[in-house]
C-alpha cells in the first residue's frame, strides 16, 4: 500500500505530462502541416550561414 | 501557429496568407521561406505544405499585390486568401483532437486500475482504485463528452433524435451509477467502460472531420480566390489599397495586368484581356475595353484597366452564383446518411431495450439498484460502437484510396450519394473532351515550317499558340530562332526569319465559323491550322465501363447536335445538344421523377445548377472554381476513368459499411441477452467493446485497395 501512494500519483503525474505535451504541440501547429514537416529534412540550409 | 495574430506588437506586423499551388517538394520550400525572409520588409515566411499556402509576416504598410509580386518573383503563381484567420472546420478538428486525447489518456490509465480491480484486489484497496478512476472520470467525461451532449440537446431541443441521445444517456447514466457504486462500496464501477466508449466514439468523429478536411484543403488549393481588395483611385489622385468588404459602387479601382478584380465594375479605362475560367471553364481571354462591364474574380491579364465599381461584396455576379448554387444543393443537404438512418431505428431500439430490461427486473423483484444496474449494462453494451466508428473508418479509408488516384471526395455523404447512382450524364466540352484545343493538320506541314510555328508559338501565351507548342516539343521538333517577334492583341505574332517576315495570326477569311483556326503566313502565301477539341484518351471506355456497371449513360450539352454526332457515335451514347443550364437542370430533374438517381458529371458554369441539382455530382480538375465547389468530387488529370474509378469504389464502401452494421447486430445479439441476464460485469464489458471495434475496423482496412 506505502508503494502505490507513491506509486499511482507518480503514474499519473507522467501521463498528465504527456498530455499536457500533446496539447502543447497541437497548440503550437506541430500538426498542421504533416507533409511539409517531412520535406524541410531535406532543406539544405548552409547557404544561410555563409 | 504562423496564421495566429501575434500578441506582441500587434500593431508594427501585418498578417498575410497566400495561395501558391505550384509548391510540391522540399525545393520550394526553402526557396520560398528564405526568398521571401531575406526580402526588405518581410519580417519571417513559413509554407505550410499540406494546404500549399504561405502565412507571411510582413511591414504592414505593404500590400496583398505587393506581396504577391515577391512570391511571383521567385517563380511561383500566388492568389493572396481573404481572410486568414477564420477556418471553422479547423478548429472543430482540433476541439475533437483534444476531447480525443483527453479521453485517451483517461481511458489507459482507469484501465490500468480497472485491471488491478478484476484480478482480484478488494477491500480498501478496490475501493481507493475506484474513487481514483472516479477522479479521472469525472472531469474527462465533461470535457471529452461535450460534442456528444452539445449535438444530443441540439436534437432533443428540436424534437428529434439522433445516435448522439443514446450516447449521452449512456455516458451520463454510467458515470452516475459508477459514482454511487464507488460511494456505496459496490462491487463494480463501469468509469473504464464510459470512458473508453467516448474514446472510441472520438476516434469516428475525428476520422470522419479529417477526411472532411484534407478533401476541403486538396479542392481549396485548385481553386482561385477573389481578390481580397483593390488599388482605389481617390479624389486626389492618389490611390489607396482598399479591402474587397470596403469598397462601394462609383469608386474608381486600378487592375494591373496579372491582377483579380474585387468587384463587379465598369471599365473606364484601357484595354485589356480577363481570363474569366472561373466562370466558364474556358482560358482563352476575353477583350474588354472602355464601356464593358467586368465581374469580380476575373484575372486581367494584360494591361492595366480603371474600373469604376458598380457592385461589391454580396452584390456581384459570383456572389448571387454561389447564393444559387446554396440554393439548389439544398436538395443534397436534406440527404440522410447512411449511419443516421440505422441511428433511426437504433435509438429508440436500444432506449426502449434498457427501460424493458429495467422494467422486467423490477416485476421480478430485483429492487431499483439492481435493476439500474442492469439498464446500464445494457446501454453501454449496445453502444454504437460499430456506428460511430465503423462508418467513418471505411469512409476515409476509401477517400485515401481515391485520393491516390487523383480523386477528392468531399465528404462521407458524397460517396454513399455516389454509390447509388443509376444514371451517369455527362457534359461534353472539358468533360467527356479535354477542353483545350489540339492541332489536327500539322504533319502536313514541312519540318522547316514546323520550327519556324513552334519559334513564334512558343514566344506567346494564346491557348492556340500554347496549343501549338505543346504539340510539336512533343514531337521533338526544334524551334528557330526569330528576330522582332512582336505580338499584337487580337491578331497574332509576327517575326522575322533572315528578312522574311513569317506570322501566325487570326485567318482573314471566315471558312469555319465553328471550328478553331489559326492562319500561318509565310512569304506571300498561307495556310490554315485547324484545331479540334480531343475527346479524353478512354472516354469510350469509362462509358462503357460503367454501363458494364448497370448505369445508363447520357450526353448533355449545350454544342450543336451536328458536333455531337461524332461523339455519340464514338462511345455509343445517346446525345442531347443544344441545352442551356436551365435545360440541363430540367432535363435532370425529369430523370429524377422518372426515379433515376443521377450522376452529373460537368465542367463549367452552365453545368452548375445540374451539378448541385444531381443526386452526385463530379467535376475535372480543369472545371470552373464554381463546378469544383458545387460537386461532390473532383478529378486530376486527363483522363476520365476516375468516374468509373470512384462509382465503383463508393459501391465497395457502402457495402463494406453495411458488413459492419451486419457485425455490429451479431455482437448485439449475442452480448445483449447476456447483459439482460445481468451477466455481463465491466470486466466483460471492456472486452467485448474493444473487439467488437477493431472488428469493424480490420474489416474497413479492407478498403485501402478500393480504387484500384
Amino acid at each position: 500500500m506505502t508503494g502505490l501512494s507513491l506509486l499511482i500519483p507518480l503514474a499519473l503525474c507522467m501521463g498528465l505530462l504527456g498530455l499536457g505535451a500533446f496539447f502543447w504541440a497541437l497548440r503550437s501547429g506541430q500538426f498542421d502541416d504533416t507533409d511539409g514537416a517531412g520535406m524541410r529534412i531535406l532543406i539544405d540550409d548552409e547557404d544561410d550561414q555563409g | 501557429m504562423a496564421a495566429r495574430p501575434i500578441e506582441i506588437g500587434q500593431d508594427d506586423i501585418g498578417e498575410s496568407l497566400f495561395a501558391v499551388p505550384g509548391i510540391h517538394c522540399a525545393g520550394c520550400i526553402s526557396k520560398i521561406e528564405n526568398g521571401l525572409a531575406n526580402s526588405p520588409g518581410i519580417l519571417s515566411a513559413r509554407v505550410n505544405m499540406a494546404a500549399k499556402r504561405v502565412a507571411i509576416r510582413h511591414d504592414p504598410t505593404m500590400t496583398p499585390p505587393d506581396l504577391k509580386a515577391r512570391i511571383v518573383a521567385l517563380g511561383f503563381e500566388a492568389e493572396p486568401l481573404a481572410d486568414p484567420g477564420v477556418d471553422l472546420s479547423a478548429a472543430e478538428n482540433r476541439t475533437l483532437v483534444r476531447a480525443l486525447a483527453v479521453a485517451g489518456f483517461s481511458s489507459m490509465n482507469i484501465m490500468l486500475l480497472s485491471v488491478s480491480v478484476w484480478s482480484g484486489a478488494d477491500g480498501a484497496t478496490r475501493e481507493m482504485f475506484h474513487w481514483l478512476s472516479a477522479l479521472i472520470a469525472l472531469p474527462t467525461v465533461a470535457y471529452s463528452g461535450q460534442p456528444f451532449f452539445r449535438s444530443a440537446w441540439a436534437a432533443l431541443r428540436h424534437g428529434r433524435t439522433n445516435m448522439d441521445v443514446p450516447i449521452s444517456i449512456g455516458i451520463l447514466l454510467t458515470t452516475i451509477m459508477s459514482l454511487y457504486e464507488t460511494a456505496t462500496n459496490g462491487p463494480h464501477a463501469w468509469f473504464d467502460g464510459a470512458v473508453m466508449l467516448m474514446f472510441f466514439l472520438l476516434a469516428g468523429r475525428c476520422l470522419d472531420s479529417m477526411m472532411r478536411g484534407r478533401a476541403r484543403a486538396g479542392v481549396a488549393a485548385l481553386l482561385k480566390q477573389t481578390a481580397p481588395g483593390a488599388l482605389v483611385l481617390e479624389a486626389d489622385g492618389q490611390s489607396r489599397w482598399t479591402a474587397s468588404t470596403a469598397l462601394r459602387p462609383g469608386m474608381k479601382m486600378l487592375a494591373a495586368a496579372g491582377e483579380r478584380l474585387a468587384a463587379d465594375g465598369r471599365v473606364v479605362e484601357g484595354e485589356s484581356g480577363l481570363d474569366i475560367a472561373f466562370l466558364t471553364g474556358e482560358s482563352a481571354p476575353v477583350r474588354v475595353r472602355r464601356g464593358d462591364m467586368v465581374q469580380a474574380g476575373a484575372l486581367n491579364v494584360e494591361a492595366p484597366l480603371t474600373i469604376e465599381v458598380t457592385a461589391a461584396g454580396p452584390d456581384t455576379i459570383i456572389a448571387d452564383i454561389a447564393r444559387l448554387m446554396e440554393e439548389a444543393s439544398q436538395g443534397k443537404s436534406r440527404y440522410v446518411r447512411l449511419a443516421d438512418r440505422a441511428a433511426r431505428y437504433y435509438a429508440p431500439a436500444v432506449h426502449s431495450l434498457a427501460a424493458l430490461s429495467f422494467a422486467g427486473w423490477m416485476i421480478a423483484g430485483a429492487g431499483v439498484h439492481h435493476s439500474l444496474l442492469i439498464a446500464v449494462a445494457v446501454l453501454l453494451i449496445t453502444c454504437p460502437c460499430a456506428l460511430g466508428l465503423a462508418v467513418p473508418a471505411a469512409q476515409i479509408v476509401a477517400c485515401g484510396a481515391l485520393m491516390r488516384r487523383g480523386v477528392l471526395v468531399k465528404d462521407g455523404s458524397a460517396l454513399e450519394r455516389l454509390a447509388e447512382v443509376s444514371e451517369a450524364v455527362f457534359d461534353k466540352t472539358g468533360t467527356l473532351t479535354l477542353g483545350r484545343p489540339i492541332p489536327t493538320n500539322l504533319s502536313s506541314l514541312a519540318a522547316e515550317d514546323r520550327a519556324i510555328i513552334l519559334g513564334l508559338a512558343r514566344a506567346s501565351r494564346h491557348p492556340l499558340s500554347i496549343a501549338l507548342r505543346m504539340a510539336l516539343e512533343a514531337e521533338g521538333v526544334a524551334p528557330v530562332p526569330l528576330g522582332q517577334l512582336r505580338e499584337v492583341a487580337g491578331e497574332g505574332m509576327s517575326g522575322d526569319l533572315d528578312g522574311e517576315t513569317v506570322s501566325l495570326g487570326r485567318p482573314r477569311s471566315l471558312i469555319n465559323l465553328f471550328g478553331l483556326a489559326t492562319e500561318y503566313r509565310r512569304d506571300g502565301h498561307s495556310l490554315l491550322l485547324h484545331f479540334t477539341d480531343e475527346l479524353r484518351p478512354d472516354a469510350s471506355e469509362t462509358l462503357q465501363s460503367l454501363r458494364d456497371m448497370g448505369l445508363k449513360t447520357l450526353i448533355a450539352s449545350g454544342d450543336r447536335p451536328e458536333a455531337l454526332e461524332d461523339i455519340a457515335r464514338q462511345t455509343g451514347t445517346t446525345a442531347i445538344g443544344a441545352l442551356r443550364p436551365a435545360d440541363k437542370l430540367a432535363l435532370i430533374e425529369r430523370l429524377k421523377d422518372q426515379g433515376e438517381r443521377v450522376l452529373m458529371v460537368g465542367d463549367g458554369l452552365n453545368d452548375g445548377p445540374a451539378l448541385a441539382a444531381g443526386h452526385a455530382s463530379m467535376a475535372p480538375a480543369s472545371a470552373s472554381d464554381a463546378s469544383q465547389l458545387t460537386a461532390d468530387a473532383v478529378f486530376l488529370g486527363d483522363r476520365l476513368a476516375p468516374v468509373a474509378v470512384a462509382v465503383r469504389a463508393a459501391r465497395r464502401t457502402v457495402r463494406v459499411v453495411k458488413q459492419n452494421f451486419t457485425i455490429a447486430i451479431c455482437y448485439n445479439v449475442l452480448a445483449v441477452p447476456l447483459a439482460i441476464a445481468g451477466k455481463v460485469t465491466p470486466l466483460v464489458a471492456a472486452v467485448a467493446m474493444s473487439l467488437s471495434s477493431l472488428v469493424v475496423i480490420t474489416n474497413a482496412l479492407r478498403l485501402r485497395r478500393a480504387a484500384k
